[in-house]
């Protein structure tokens, strides 16, 4: 048994929900001003995940003022303090970067149905 | 107290330090060593077991000396900061403490026969407009005068494979149930590879 891996399990959170591309999140986010530490939400679309195990990122999308924001997040980092799933998103494709394209009406998500 | 231990590089991950920041980190599982002789100014570690068919009885009679069943694996000489142990006794992770400097030794990953570009870094000349001079070295001294090739002038040859130490890295935590050292940043050697840590004052490199 590769030690590392195993000892890379060690570091996994398990408080991760299961959340997929296309799906909206809200991420609260640890932010340290000073010696004060507060929560900053980010919410958006997720549009990819990508690495696995303690390496896995995700990446969060939104639009804010009319420009988009993309936030990478290591999916394990302490920082994170909460994530939760808002809508989940009914797509065809693993990486959404053709959100970027798109805004107004062509830039919605269709929710999915339980079938 | 012995300057150093013998261990075997497990391969690097990163763990996350409190303030989210991923630290990238190599995991050495580093003793227990056993003291197998005391000298002057330094003292023999051993890490691990000999197999008894690869001992040779040369090696086993020494080993017995120190009071030990088995030969080990691997035996190093490092130099003693205070007190010398005794032989016999143990000598394990807990000699470091999270936030400590190391110096890592071990044999750097064989690269084989390499040209100039990869081995020292040359530019090497265009890839394209006629040019043929893609990863040669170029000229290597001037001519008539001095009518040879200064010494060192570097060369293709053979890469890696060769003993090297990495300074300064800091040891982020220590495990001292399972033996694991985990030090900042990349140390020579393949995975499974035998290295020595040892205690560095001064400065580091790589913060």
């Amino acid at each position: 048994m590769d030690r590392i891996a195993k000892l890379n399990r060690e570091g996994l959170r398990t408080d991760i929900p299961v959340f997929a591309p296309g799906d909206t999140l809200k991420v609260m986010v640890r932010v340290r001003e000073g010696d004060k530490e507060r929560l900053q939400a980010f919410e958006g679309v997720c549009v990819g995940r990508r690495g696995g195990g303690i390496n896995e990122n995700f990446t969060v999308r939104k639009v804010s003022a009319s420009i988009g924001v993309e936030r990478i997040f290591p999916l394990h980092s302490p920082t994170i303090a909460t994530i939760e799933v808002t809508r989940r998103g009914q797509v065809r494709r693993a990486k959404l970067y053709y959100l970027a394209r798109l805004s107004g009406k062509s830039a919605r998500i269709k929710e999915k149905r339980d079938k | 107290m012995t300057t150093g231990i013998i261990g075997r590089k497990l391969g690097m991950t990163r763990v996350f330090a409190e303030d989210g920041t991923a630290v990238p980190v190599t995991v050495i599982e580093a003793g227990p060593c056993q003291v197998v002789q005391v000298r002057m100014a330094d003292v023999q570690l051993g890490f691990g077991v000999k197999r008894p068919i690869r001992t040779t009885k040369a090696e086993l009679g020494h080993a017995k000396k120190a009071g030990l069943d088995a030969a080990p694996h691997v035996i190093r000489t490092f130099q003693v900061a205070g007190d010398a142990p005794a032989a016999g006794s143990t000598v394990t992770v807990q000699m470091f403490a999270p936030g400590e400097l190391v110096k890592v030794t071990g044999t750097s990953k064989g690269r084989g026969f390499q040209g100039v570009v990869h081995r020292h870094g040359f530019a090497g000349g265009p890839a394209s407009h006629g040019n043929t001079r893609h990863r040669k070295p170029g000229s290597i001294s001037p001519g008539t005068d001095p009518s040879r090739v200064i010494k060192g002038k570097k060369m293709p040859g053979h890469q890696g494979a060769r003993r090297h130490t990495e300074l300064g890295l800091r040891v982020v935590r220590i495990d001292s149930e399972r033996n694991l050292l985990f030090v900042r940043g990349a140390v020579p050697g393949s995975k499974n590879g035998i290295v020595m840590v040892a205690k560095q004052g001064g400065p580091s490199r790589h913060d």
